[in-house]
């Protein structure tokens, strides 16, 4: 399928919009009408055709438009991509798998020819096309994680996996949701998970790391993850909180609609090959209130989510004070129906708002 | 489903080295290429012989970069459960077999200054890998092999020709040892060691770099063990409701395997933890062999690990 990439930003006058299709497949995060912890993992070998779970790295209308985005982030701040000097194998190994992938699942849009270690790439889409030397930083302008993912959607951590433990020892995080790669980085991942409610308590991190020490090669994992951001911001940085944090405050009744997104990480797993260490790509996905509630099934949940929702979680997802809002504008779009399980919008058999 | 993938191939070489040991050269059926990976992981093996299958594991020694074929060094254990003497007496160039994909559980510590790597007899096959991935970057390490003899001493030739500099090599029938205490307090800071060897040791030198200061996550080893026959013994798995039969010479890992029930797994060999289960209820006695569960784990009677160990008793309930 050709994709048409979208002319927009995710700053400023925030352009950013979903179309019909990119609605229909937006990964919406809750499988019933409740929401708690949980370590919900899967196996991440592909899914429903069109949905973000066919390929291994999904690239939708966005793609142009992030990497524009990420650029402007990168040149403001440099610290957003960092590799610890023991993980530039571990940056080949992504570069490999993101150039394979992308030239298997999308031979349209990227190219990959091999002839030994003298690769060309040649990126359609943002209109690149280079050759290297492959495990020779010197034939790159940048060094192989960095150049890899200016070049792919989401943030990108690269962790090393020694003492039973993961070390976040390498990354490219310009679409995170409130935490930060240059405070994490070389923390394990106990250190850098410590600021999470409830989950220590109920055991998930310990269950999670087993899980996730244990992944392996060519059976790559995935799970969502969600938060809530007010306008289509993808950069909502610590660092940046003081541009970002404010815009809270501007909900209104009449724009929430609009305003109010849900989002969305798609989190895949995958064991790299030459390095043995474990690339976490975190792939964020923005919905507006208005445009999920054109399901009617996600309207009703949706709203039975974020009011049962415990206010611990509330308050670490960061939307506390706009939540009686949200509830307000939700609950136009919650008849009392019951919802069919699962997380897909079942447009065809979900019934129509009844009020 | 348990373990890592599978992979199909075919035996393109064997190579007996000495009395003992044996090289095997996989190739994949298909003709396509196989996965890249990293020093010092290994590859299940899979045999069929009559109504019994093995699952070995076996360190991958062929050139992590090489994606035409791979190959093991298979030592002859003639107390074993067999699975070393079917790998010797019953493979032949032309078989077709499974292996999995590679699983590293001794992996280099890519933050070292310096690798050091002791070798016990066919504990060099993980380090044969993790020299040619630290070849190819310039990496700086250094051998100490101890082998038998000359004529058990595998691929001593190779590596003395290769890397004269880097290789020391000890041989036991000559008395010579490796002189653990001064070779540890010569090293450089930001030395990594590396043991692969019988289990003696591994723990000599656990012990000696621990007496020496040296912080415990600078020292790697890998040890697999693997399963030793014993008394049979009945079992009964709650989860599955069935009440199985482990015989002689199988592990309680391939017994369950067996019946149909889908245990976890990974090294099959003890180390990795995969395969923990819960006992439910028993009367007897547990032969722990694993080194995964703590002491107190193994004294606790609440867990085993089925892949190397054992029951004698009355009675045992497990959670599968």
């Amino acid at each position: 399928m050709t994709i048409q990439f979208n002319d927009e930003t995710f700053r400023d006058d925030y352009s950013f919009y979903n179309s019909e299709r990119a609605i229909k497949r937006f990964p919406f995060p809750f499988h019933e009408d409740s929401y708690m912890y949980s370590v919900n993992m899967e196996q991440h070998r592909g899914g429903p055709v069109d949905s973000v779970y066919e390929k291994r790295f999904d690239v939708d209308e966005h793609y142009v438009s992030e990497m524009k985005d990420r650029a402007m982030v990168l040149a403001d701040d440099p610290l957003r991509c960092q590799s610890l000097p023991h993980m530039t194998l571990a940056g080949w190994d992504l570069l490999e798998l993101i150039m394979v992938s992308k030239s298997e699942d999308y031979p349209d849009l990227f190219e990959l020819h091999r002839d030994g270690n003298n690769w060309r790439w040649i990126n359609k889409p943002l209109g690149i096309d280079d050759s290297f030397t492959f495990l020779d930083e010197t034939t790159l302008p940048y060094g192989p994680m960095e150049y890899i993912t200016r070049q792919a959607q989401g943030d990108f951590c690269v962790l090393d996996q020694r003492d039973d433990n993961l070390w976040m020892d390498a990354g490219m995080v310009t679409t995170q949701a409130d935490w930060s790669l240059d405070f994490d980085i070389g923390m394990n991942f106990f250190e850098w998970h410590a600021p999470v409610p409830l989950a220590h308590e109920k055991g998930i991190f310990v269950r999670a790391l087993k899980f996730l020490l244990n992944i392996q090669q060519g059976a790559p994992a995935r799970r969502l993850n969600w938060t809530m951001t007010v306008n289509p911001l993808l950069d909502t940085s610590p660092e940046n909180y003081h541009k970002w944090g404010i815009q809270k405050t501007t909900l209104t009744p009449e724009n929430i609609g609009a305003k109010q997104h849900l989002r969305v990480e798609l989190q895949t797993f995958f064991r790299l090959p030459r390095s043995n260490a474990l690339v976490f790509p975190i792939r964020c996905y923005l919905c507006s209130f208005q445009d999920l509630m054109t399901a009617p099934k996600w309207g009703r949940r949706l709203h039975r989510v974020i009011r049962d929702l415990p206010e611990e979680l509330a308050t670490y997802k960061g939307f506390i004070d706009n939540r009686p809002m949200m509830l307000d504008y939700l609950s136009k779009f919650d008849d009392g129906l019951p919802t069919s399980p699962g997380i897909w919008p079942d447009l065809e058999t979900e019934p129509a708002l009844q009020k | 489903m348990s373990g890592a993938e599978k992979i199909a191939v075919i035996v393109t070489d064997i190579v007996p080295l000495n009395d003992l040991v044996t090289r095997f050269e996989f190739k994949p059926t298909d003709g396509s290429l196989l996965p890249t990976f990293s020093g010092g992981a290994h590859t299940v093996v899979e045999m069929h012989a009559g109504d019994i299958t093995r699952l070995n594991p076996y360190s991958l020694m062929s050139d992590p970069m090489d994606q035409t074929a791979y190959t093991i060094s298979v030592r002859r254990d003639d107390e074993g459960r067999g699975g070393s003497l079917f790998m010797h007496r019953n493979v032949k160039v032309g078989d077709k077999m499974t292996i999995s994909y590679p699983v590293n559980l001794f992996s280099l510590d890519l933050r070292a200054k310096k690798h050091l790597f002791l070798a016990g007899g066919i504990g060099i096959t993980p380090f044969l890998a993790q020299i040619k991935q630290l070849e190819r970057f310039n990496g700086n390490w250094e051998l100490h092999y101890a082998c038998r003899s000359e004529s058990l001493g595998s691929y001593v030739d190779e590596l003395r020709d290769h890397h004269p500099n880097e290789t020391h090599i000890y041989y036991d029938d000559q008395e010579q040892r490796i002189d653990l205490v001064n070779l540890l307090d010569g090293q450089p800071l930001g030395t990594h060691v590396y043991v692969c060897g019988p289990k003696g040791m591994i723990d000599w030198v656990r012990q000696t770099a621990e007496a020496e200061g040296w912080p415990r996550e600078a020292i790697h080893y890998e040890e697999f063990l693997a399963p030793q026959p014993g008394k049979p013994f009945e079992v009964k798995l709650a989860i599955s409701n069935k009440v199985i039969a482990v015989g002689e010479n199988e592990s309680l890992l391939e017994a369950m395997e067996r019946e149909g029930v889908d245990a976890p797994y990974l090294c099959r060999g003890g180390a990795c933890g995969q395969c923990e289960t819960r006992v439910i209820d028993y009367t007897g006695n547990f032969i722990h062999r694993d080194h995964w569960l703590e002491d107190d784990e193994h004294a606790s009677g609440e867990k085993i690990m089925p892949c190397v160990s054992r029951f004698e008793g009355k009675t045992l309930v497990l959670d599968r």
